[in-house]
């Protein structure tokens, strides 16, 4: 069905396409892009799970072990699970992305970037083993 | 130098470090605390030596930082995502308002809560 | 006998219609075409109405940018074959307003590419008797690689927060103004942070990347971006740390 569209020769109509709300799901790498970003909920989510774990242990072996025990519900469980792999993709990501973010510089020479990203999953990787041997490792 | 809104660099440096902070410690710590020790993969840690890890000063520093930089972190990661994801700009100041709050106040809480170990 | 394709062509004529429809059209495909000659041989032989547009062939002169698949691509580099037997969807930039066909309207990115300053900015000229502005090569290599941008922007039809916000001034506008900003002759430094230290310029972006994969000359506007913020928190923490250096 064709409309009279108004047209004259000096101004013609520009046709401008409306971003859809759903403009994430067009693309992989754009709903990938949304994943990662929705990844900050999972870190929110952990400074109140730790927090709430000082709390228990402030208030004594008992309220610890209610923590403990609150923790293996299925409701805890689900969140903490789907926040982990959403942890561990924000870690992913940003370690990736961090070599195109800055340029070192030694002797000269820029540092390919590749080595700044294994620097920083080496260092991911030294500090989750102290983290571990603090937790687990009785001193 | 002059820059206009020179709140910005402050607030992306705070989303920087916490994202470099979220990284380093978050993974491991949510992994035993979340998903090893309620599950039953590892036995959790002992009250004792979690008390004891807990009250030592470098520790309530270090676990304060990550949660504060943490918060800042996601405010601003999240305040781009409702601004962009759901195009709601006419919201600016309240999204704005409710992030960064919400992050200071997390931070409260936080020094709260790891000042009263004992 | 070479293979056929099928080329789904967007069209759009004003004088006629208000919505953008595609046109199929089959053609010969031999194994050395790209989807420009596709078009080419679609206005020579079949219909001379259709409108994009193109000019060096060889991926320097950035005219022939379109969406090959929804994908951003430079059409004189997109070979045909990759795609047969099809079809292959053939699309105006995505974020820019179609003018007719596959031509899109630049005026906004032309405006925002002069914003920045791209040239080099000086307090004082050299006077010609001192002699030329000399640079060593690891000077050349700080800001060779934002130098290789043909402005084809390819990188805005990415982006999906320039097509959210189209005041964002954008990848390539902020990727050139670094190239002129590393360059050991350019002053400008001061004047180039103040145009883009606002939230259409630099703070508006989220390092999405879409930007550097699309991009034909790896110029890595993203990265571009990232460096800058960086810098910019470093021009804050000085400023907030030594006030009076900072001036």
């Amino acid at each position: 069905m064709k409309q009279d569209t108004p047209y004259t020769p000096y101004h013609p109509r520009w046709h401008r396409t409306r971003v859809s709300t759903y403009w994430w799901l067009e693309r992989r790498s754009y709903f990938l892009f949304i994943l990662r970003e929705l990844s900050s909920l999972a870190v929110a989510w952990f400074v109140v799970y730790i927090l709430m774990l000082v709390s228990a242990v402030s208030g004594g072996d008992e309220t610890y072990q209610r923590f403990l025990g609150w923790s293996r519900t299925p409701f805890a469980l689900f969140l903490n699970v789907g926040s982990f792999v959403f942890v561990v993709l924000h870690a992913i990501t940003w370690f990736n992305l961090a070599p195109q973010a800055m340029v070192v510089k030694v002797a000269g020479k820029r540092v390919p970037g590749f080595l700044i990203a294994a620097s920083n999953y080496a260092g991911w990787v030294v500090v989750s083993l102290a983290i571990f041997s603090l937790l687990l490792i009785w001193w | 130098m002059y820059v206009k809104r020179p709140i910005e660099p402050m607030l992306w440096l705070l989303f920087s470090a916490g994202g470099v902070m979220a990284a380093m410690f978050i993974p491991m710590t949510l992994f035993l605390f979340g998903v090893a020790f309620p599950l039953g993969w590892l036995s959790p840690t002992p009250y004792s030596q979690l008390l004891a890890l807990l009250s030592n000063p470098l520790t309530r520093v270090t676990l304060f930082l990550l949660c504060s930089l943490s918060l800042f972190h996601w405010a601003h990661r999240f305040r781009y995502t409702l601004y962009d994801g759901l195009q709601i700009k006419h919201l600016n100041e309240v999204i704005n308002g409710a992030c960064y709050g919400g992050a200071v106040l997390g931070t409260l809480i936080a020094a709260f809560l790891l000042w009263r170990v004992p | 006998m070479s293979e056929r394709i099928t080329l789904q062509v967007a069209r759009y004529r004003p004088e006629k219609e208000s919505e953008v429809h595609f046109e199929s059209f089959e053609l010969p495909c031999p194994k050395e075409w790209v989807v420009l000659d596709g078009l080419n041989h679609i206005k020579d032989n079949v219909d001379g109405t259709l409108s994009f547009r193109w000019s060096c062939r060889m991926g320097i002169c950035g005219s022939c940018g379109m969406l090959v698949n929804g994908e951003p691509k430079l059409t004189c580099a997109t070979f045909l074959a990759e795609y047969a037997p099809g079809p292959v969807r053939v699309e105006p930039l995505r974020n820019f307003p179609v003018i007719r066909d596959l031509v899109v309207e630049i005026g906004d990115f032309m405006q925002k590419l002069a914003r920045v300053k791209p040239w080099i900015v000086r307090d004082a000229e050299k006077p010609l008797s001192d002699g030329e502005y000399r640079q060593t090569p690891d000077e050349l290599e700080n800001y060779k690689q934002f130098s290789m941008c043909i402005n084809c922007m390819l990188c805005y039809s990415a982006c999906p927060i320039y097509g959210l916000d189209p005041h964002f001034i954008g990848p390539a506008a902020i990727a050139i103004a670094q190239r002129y900003n590393l360059d050991s002759r350019d002053e400008g430094a001061a004047e180039r942070m103040q145009i883009l230290s606002e939230h259409d310029g630099i703070w508006g972006c989220t390092f999405v990347g879409e930007c550097t994969k699309v991009c034909p000359k790896h110029v890595d506007p993203a990265g571009a971006i990232q460096r800058y913020k960086l810098q910019s928190a470093m021009e804050w923490v000085k400023a907030f740390v030594l006030p009076r250096a900072a001036q």
